[in-house]
């Protein structure tokens, strides 16, 4: 069974189960399944957005950032609390609540987007200055002390978010986060309305991050990566560079989590674990396959419909044993299939298109050559080059 | 070294590289018992390359390596030094946080016993290591480093020992001085091959040579007759 | 950087001013964390003797961690669950307990605590004998676990020479696997070796402490002595060192480094097991909490410099102090507690990233 047949049978039969499961446990209505699926789309377009912000970040850059919740919780907070209104009752305590104060152009019901555009553009932000911080402390160092140091401040901003009442109301979290647009239509439809929005998000999404990645500044980064003495040899700021993309990818982490928020509409910090903030983006990213957008869309679809159709099972009648142990499993195959696929099938589900940077094939061989024509000078007083 | 007897090592048709590319082709390089044989030749001619293709430390993708007869081609180094024939790399080797003795105890490592004795041993032929054996081996000279790094591969009491550029970025006196050890080890009876940047101070030294090319043999024969040879004067001695 | 030669004499100055640099960051590093272990010993020596017993359990960590480090060359992500999960091993080889349904418990018909007298006290301590046989098996049985691991997992990964980032996400995903298991096993809720009022005991007139942490402290030393033991006094801690400063050559010179790696599994399981227990007799047992225990042990490790045995002693006692003093003094809510193993690797990383002892 050759690569992409395997990938088109595996998302064919999560796709099936996704219809299938629903369908069985409703008794085979159709709306059942329209409601089960509508949302979940809606997820798999938002954690792909976070995901295709992971690749940016490994796959593209190659830095590796195992706090990828930080970025997500705080565009996820950021944003809430730009939206919402301010804070009323003296049990609810949050920075922020700009609200309606946001939608002062009087055009279009400006307080059912403009406050949005503020919302998502301030979680980007944060994220990404969240992201410069980290980056001008611990990414010149050796890669795997940014990796733990991405865990320490996932930790500590959740410590922060449990902590510090006053800031987003602490473990209570924030509730009644308003939705775009959520005024002009009846709640029946808006579903469908937030899931063409979500999946117009990762479309623009998507685009901007293939258009950057095939530009001039995408292959030095994609050179980065493969060989960073190489870039540094051409004369480019090899640091400059990792940053860019560390920053980019967290500001688009950023964006998911903004969109989350609207589309949970309530928000705490029991939402933002390592496990699902950051292990099941990990994932969704090694999954489909890391170097690709695409292949970061399919595995956020492939993760997301097994995690989907894991709670699925919970409802139908099964022993009591396996539904206490059923999302542990489903924890347990999550950490299994990281390191399965990375063992039998590293390039994941969707390789990286060999597109492999011809800027950099090009800068090797110019500096073989030039390696050549000194290893070509004879006699002793040549400089050493290693053989 | 008469021609008659069966070479220590049989290097035939050798050829092996990294990646895509072939360093070497078609190499072969014999090394007689007590012989020391010194490979000489431009910079990327591939002499270290060859060094770690006879030492399985890089995979040899055609031609034969033989050891007093046996077959030893793509042996891991852990297994070739227990058959007598062990290497000294050109740069990092030596373990810079160990003391010198353990070092030694390290190159000894195979050894089934008599390590004691045998350190006793290599301390009396360099002296200078004997002086303070509890000195980390990143605290000493370069050249005091080359000397460990020689006595840790005598340690296993080679029949054959492979130094790769023993001279390199030394002093003018400690290369005199590593010159001097390599003769006396010789002397003792271990052959050795050699690859030499100071063509012509190896090949003084030297029973026999060869001219290594692009990854090729260019020449070989007497050490003398290459010191003497019009080709050799005006490519490798820049004269 | 070399500063003899000509071409290089224009570095001469910002290459010694960085090592003044260096030099300064190190020296303020330890007058640093002498004053603060001074202060604390003055003014709050009873949170001084918790912050070395918690300092014990994350230096015998650390070392675990940096003795892979040091021969694998990898960070090892899956260090602070595999304490977790070994220390719920010994839990379970002790009472036999494993979850059921409904979140109630399974017990086995026979496990250590029904042993003779295995759960009777030793001295004034709260446990008995039962325990630390209960330890000695979790610590086999963790190695072995290790052994399994690298041999499917990571072998493969270095036969391969896959980069140090693959080997940090998969044994991230090994992790993810141990803790799952945990929480399949044991449940999510908290379990304790033994339960009820720990004795105290009065040292030299001094502050009263649990007698159980004089038996961590004791345990922490003995274990670091035995390491240190293992490795300037035996060939084959000798030989571990030697891989952790050039494989290379280690293979040169006639060392089976695939035998040095499995001797380091074992050592580390061992040290595993041990810190993972005292861990769990010191508060409790938590699934979550080995993903957090990842913070200040990797913070201990790098604070004494990576790769270095007896940096990750002092790192881990420094990171103990410092948190637990820290916290009951009333610097920082209790809920910060993670937080300072974060500062502390912020600073190092910052002000001087080899270390205390890094090379």
């Amino acid at each position: 069974m050759n690569g992409s047949k395997s990938t088109t049978m595996i998302v064919a039969a999560v796709t099936a189960a996704m219809i299938l499961l629903p369908l069985l446990h409703s008794g085979g209505s159709v709306s059942a399944v329209v409601n089960f699926l509508a949302p979940f789309v809606t997820t798999v377009a938002v954690l792909a957005v976070i995901a295709i912000g992971l690749n940016v970040q490994w796959g593209y850059t190659g830095i590796f950032n195992f706090g990828v919740v930080a970025f997500f919780m705080v565009g996820a907070f950021v944003a809430a609390i730009v939206t919402k209104q301010p804070a009323d009752s003296e049990f609810v305590q949050y920075v922020g609540g700009f609200g309606d104060r946001l939608a002062f152009l009087p055009v279009l019901d400006s307080q059912e987007w403009l406050p949005f555009v503020f919302g998502v553009l301030a979680a980007a932000l944060a994220a990404a200055l969240l992201a410069l911080l980290l980056a001008l402390a611990a990414l010149r160092l050796r890669e795997d002390y940014l990796a733990i140091t991405t865990i320490g401040v996932a930790e500590v901003l959740r410590r922060v978010t449990i902590e510090e009442a006053w800031l987003v109301n602490g473990t209570r979290g924030l509730t009644g986060i308003p939705r775009p647009f959520a005024g002009w239509f009846d709640a029946g439809v808006y579903k469908f309305v937030f899931l063409l929005l979500a999946l117009a998000v990762l479309a623009v999404v998507y685009l901007l991050v293939e258009r950057g990645i095939s530009s001039p500044w995408g292959r030095v980064l994609r050179a980065l990566r493969e060989d960073e003495d190489v870039v540094a040899a051409s004369g480019k700021n090899v640091f400059a560079f990792k940053v860019e993309g560390f920053v980019l990818g967290a500001a688009l982490m950023g964006v998911g989590g903004a969109f989350y928020a609207f589309q949970q509409g309530t928000v705490s910090p029991e939402t933002f674990t390592h496990f699902f903030g950051t292990f099941i983006i990990w994932a969704m990213l090694v999954l489909g396959g890391s170097g690709n957008n695409a292949g970061a869309i399919v595995g956020t679809y492939v993760i997301w419909g097994f995690w989907s159709i894991t709670l699925q099972l919970q409802g139908f009648d099964l022993p009591v044993f396996v539904v206490d142990r059923i999302s542990f499993f489903r924890d347990f195959l999550i950490g299994a299939l990281i390191v399965v696929v990375l063992l039998a099938r590293p390039q994941g589900l969707v390789p990286e298109r060999a597109r492999v940077s011809r800027w950099l094939e090009r800068r090797v061989r110019e500096l073989q050559q030039q390696g050549a024509k000194r290893e070509a000078t004879p006699v002793e007083s040549a400089p050493r080059t290693a053989e | 070294m008469t021609a008659a007897a069966m070479p220590l090592l049989d290097v035939a048709g050798l050829t092996a590289g990294y990646g895509g590319v072939d360093i070497l082709r078609g190499v072969s390089i014999r090394v007689y018992p007590g012989e020391i044989v010194s490979i000489i030749g431009p910079n990327g001619a591939g002499k270290s390359t060859l060094m770690k293709a006879i030492f399985g430390l890089l995979p040899v993708r055609a031609g034969q390596v033989r050891l007093a007869g046996q077959e030893i081609t793509n042996q891991p180094p852990e297994r070739l030094v227990r058959r007598g024939m062990c290497y000294v790399p050109q740069t990092d080797n030596v373990f810079p946080s160990l003391t010198i003795r353990e070092n030694l105890e390290i190159g000894g490592f195979a050894r089934d016993g008599g390590r004691g004795e045998r350190m006793g041993q290599v301390l009396r032929l360099f002296p200078a290591l004997a002086e303070r054996p509890g000195e980390r081996a990143g605290r000493l000279s370069g050249g005091q480093r080359q000397l460990l790094a020689i006595a840790r591969a005598l340690m296993l009491d080679p029949q054959l020992l492979l130094l790769d550029e023993p001279s390199a970025s030394l002093s003018p006196k400690m290369v005199e001085m590593v010159f001097e050890k390599v003769a006396e080890i010789n002397a003792a009876g271990t052959a050795i091959l050699m690859v030499e940047q100071n063509a012509r101070h190896a090949l003084t030294l030297s029973h026999r040579g060869y001219v290594l090319a692009a990854g090729e043999n260019r020449l070989e024969g007497e050490a003398r007759q290459l010191l003497d040879s019009d080709e050799v004067r005006r490519l490798y001695l820049g004269e | 950087m070399s500063t003899g030669t000509v071409s290089s004499t224009v570095n001469v100055a910002p290459a010694g001013l960085r090592r003044l640099g260096d030099a300064a960051g190190s020296v303020a590093l330890f007058v640093a964390i002498g004053a603060f272990v001074a202060w604390s010993a003055l003014t709050h020596p009873s949170q001084l003797v918790v912050g070395l017993v918690v300092g014990s359990v994350l230096a015998l960590g650390a070392l675990g961690l940096t003795l892979i480090y040091g021969v694998l060359k990898f960070a090892h992500f899956a260090h602070g669950d595999a304490m977790m999960l070994a220390a719920y091993l010994a839990f379970f080889v002790l009472s036999g307990n494993l979850v059921g349904t409904r979140g109630t418990d399974v017990r086995l018909p026979w496990s250590f605590a029904d042993l003779p007298g295995a759960t009777t006290p030793i001295w004034r301590f709260s446990f008995g004998y039962g325990l630390v046989l209960a330890v000695l098996v979790a610590g086999a049985v963790a190695a072995l676990l290790l052994l399994l691991v690298d041999r499917w997992v990571y072998r493969p990964l270095r036969q391969r020479r896959a980069g140090v980032a693959i080997f940090a996400i998969v044994s991230l995903g090994v992790a993810i696997a141990m803790r799952s298991l945990i929480l399949m096993i044991w449940g999510p809720t908290p379990r304790f070796y033994v339960a009820g009022i720990r004795p105290t005991v009065q040292i030299l007139g001094g502050p009263r402490v649990v007698t159980d942490q004089l038996f961590i402290i004791a345990m922490a030393v003995v274990l670091a002595a035995a390491v240190y033991v293992l490795l300037y006094r035996t060939t084959a801690g000798r030989a571990m060192r030697a891989m952790a400063d050039n494989p290379d050559l280690a293979r040169v010179s006639g060392i089976n480094t695939e035998a040095v790696v499995r001797t380091t599994w074992i050592v580390s399981g061992g040290l595993i097991a041990v810190a993972g227990s005292l861990l769990a007799l010191q508060s409790q047992l938590k699934p979550e909490l080995g993903f957090l225990l990842l913070l200040p042990v990797f913070a201990a490790a790098i604070l004494g410099g990576i790769g270095s045995p007896h940096g990750a002693l002092l790192g881990g006692l420094v990171v103990g102090v410092v948190q637990e003093v820290a916290v009951s003094v009333g610097i920082l809510s209790p809920g910060y507690k993670f937080a300072i193993a974060f500062v502390i690797l912020i600073l190092v990383i910052l002000v001087r990233p080899r270390g205390l002892f890094g090379a």
